[in-house]
């Protein structure tokens, strides 16, 4: 260990500190996007409508079997040729981040409103709620809060999933640290501490998912 | 949208053998890293449940720093930053003599990766089997090691198959992140295919179909598991 140099990362934090808010931003968005589209796409396959259902279903089951890098280079590929114009590849990555964790957020949120009891929609029906007013009102807020730790937890493995844009070279934590290690020609050292500033924000993410079960459960 | 259909560039001779050698790949490196998973996975899993402290909590470990780290990372850690840290002879070997060093690192970090991930399976599939079944080995005065081997074990394995599918499914995802460490898997094929022919629509449907059919056959073998070794009547606490 002697050879080792971590120097490099002192001086070169305010350039990672870049990426990393590059990564935490995408995956605040991600997880926004893909909470809401995800949601839509839940209430399509429990709407009874066959073939809203069918198509929410393959949406889902489809990008639930591909890899995300293949995702990711899909987007890339496909954004701009549908837009006409080249959008930068914070939005492409964005866009395929949406599209593939709201597959994932779909099937929690699904679980989600199932858990809500039947009870409770027929309620609303009887005191003359509409469709939208009970989903608004009565079951997404309690599907939504069921599901917290496992919202969170995807949100953990979203933030992990993020430092995938390093195949298209979109410059976050990973790429930032990648970038460093090449030209400063530490590699042991950065792709090390990059290991432990992302084991320190999702552990620090799974102890709170921790404390939100315990609370919730009492 | 402006754009040059050509399926027929996916049977020429040349890119075709590339989808092939990348569908090679992706099979060789998920099947081998699910050998190493299953393996480490149980062993992880089991030492999570026993009532030894030093043991529990080394396992612990084991599975927080494995989940709470992107696999990107260590793959990264396992191709770049290992060869630097052990021993020099060993680092020289592994840099110049290793065959395939794409491929052994590749299996290495998915196959542990995804054994932190089977270890949370295993140890929950444990804690599901009812705490009377132990104690009722205790009390016939089995050892703990009995009452793993009759008991906790062969129940908990067949109660895990179902939550296992879904692994089976996410290591052949995992392992397109070897193109990462230049290994041309199927994800890497398509891409470059892409690159060199313009016909990314092709060449990502023509990827995206084989992994859905990977994906699908995966789900059948599992769901054909799944019923050979359901246990007829058992309830557990998931029911």
């Amino acid at each position: 260990m002697a050879d080792f140099d971590f120097n490099v990362v002192w001086s070169s934090l305010p350039f990672l500190w870049e990426g990393l808010q590059l990564s935490l931003w995408l995956t605040f968005l991600s997880i926004i996007g893909g909470i809401v589209l995800g949601t839509l796409l839940a209430l399509a396959r429990l709407s009874g409508i066959a073939p809203l259902a069918l198509l929410a279903a393959t949406y889902v089951n489809l990008l639930r079997s591909v890899p995300l890098i293949l995702v990711i280079f899909w987007f890339f590929f496909l954004v701009p040729l549908v837009i006409g114009r080249p959008i930068g590849s914070f939005y492409s990555a964005l866009i395929a981040f949406v599209m593939f964790e709201a597959a994932y957020y779909s099937e929690i949120m699904r679980a989600g409103i199932q858990s809500v009891r039947k009870g409770q929609v027929h309620a609303g029906q009887s005191t003359g709620l509409g469709y939208w007013q009970i989903q608004r009102y009565i079951v997404l807020p309690q599907a939504f809060r069921n599901m917290i730790p496992i919202l969170v937890t995807q949100g953990i493995i979203l933030f992990q999933d993020t430092s995938l844009v390093f195949v298209v070279s979109l410059r976050d934590f990973m790429t930032a640290s990648s970038i460093v290690a090449r030209t400063e020609g530490r590699l042991v050292e950065m792709y090390l501490f990059a290991a432990v500033v992302y084991f320190i924000i999702c552990f620090s993410g799974s102890m709170l998912v921790r404390s939100l079960k315990n609370r919730m459960a009492t | 949208m402006d754009y040059n259909w050509n399926w027929s560039v996916l049977l020429e001779e040349q890119y075709l053998d590339w989808l092939i050698s990348g569908f090679g790949w992706t099979i060789a490196v998920a099947l081998s890293a699910w050998c190493i998973a299953i393996v480490i996975g149980a062993l992880v899993g089991v030492g999570r449940t026993v009532p030894n402290r030093l043991i529990s909590t080394l396992c612990t470990a084991y599975v927080e720093l494995f989940r709470n780290i992107p696999l990107l990372v260590q793959m990264f850690i396992w191709y770049f930053a290992v060869p630097e840290m052990v021993p020099e002879d060993m680092g020289r070997w592994m840099k110049r003599d290793m065959p395939n060093p794409e491929f052994v690192t590749a299996v290495v970090a998915l196959g542990l990766y995804t054994a932190s991930r089977i270890a949370e399976q295993v140890r929950a599939g444990i804690e599901t089997v009812p705490p009377g079944l132990s104690a009722a080995g205790k009390a016939h005065g089995l050892s703990l090691s009995q009452i793993y081997r009759y008991i906790l074990l062969p129940i908990s394995f067949r109660l895990i198959v179902p939550p296992l599918t879904s692994e089976f499914l996410t290591v052949f995802k995992n392992s397109s992140l070897a193109l990462t460490i230049g290994l041309l898997e199927l994800t890497a094929q398509s891409q470059q295919i892409a690159e060199y022919t313009f016909q990314g629509f092709e060449a990502f449907t023509a990827a995206t179909v084989i992994y859905v059919c990977i994906a699908l056959l995966a789900t059948v073998i599992m769901i054909l598991l799944e019923k050979y070794t359901r246990i007829p009547g058992y309830v557990g606490k998931e029911g």
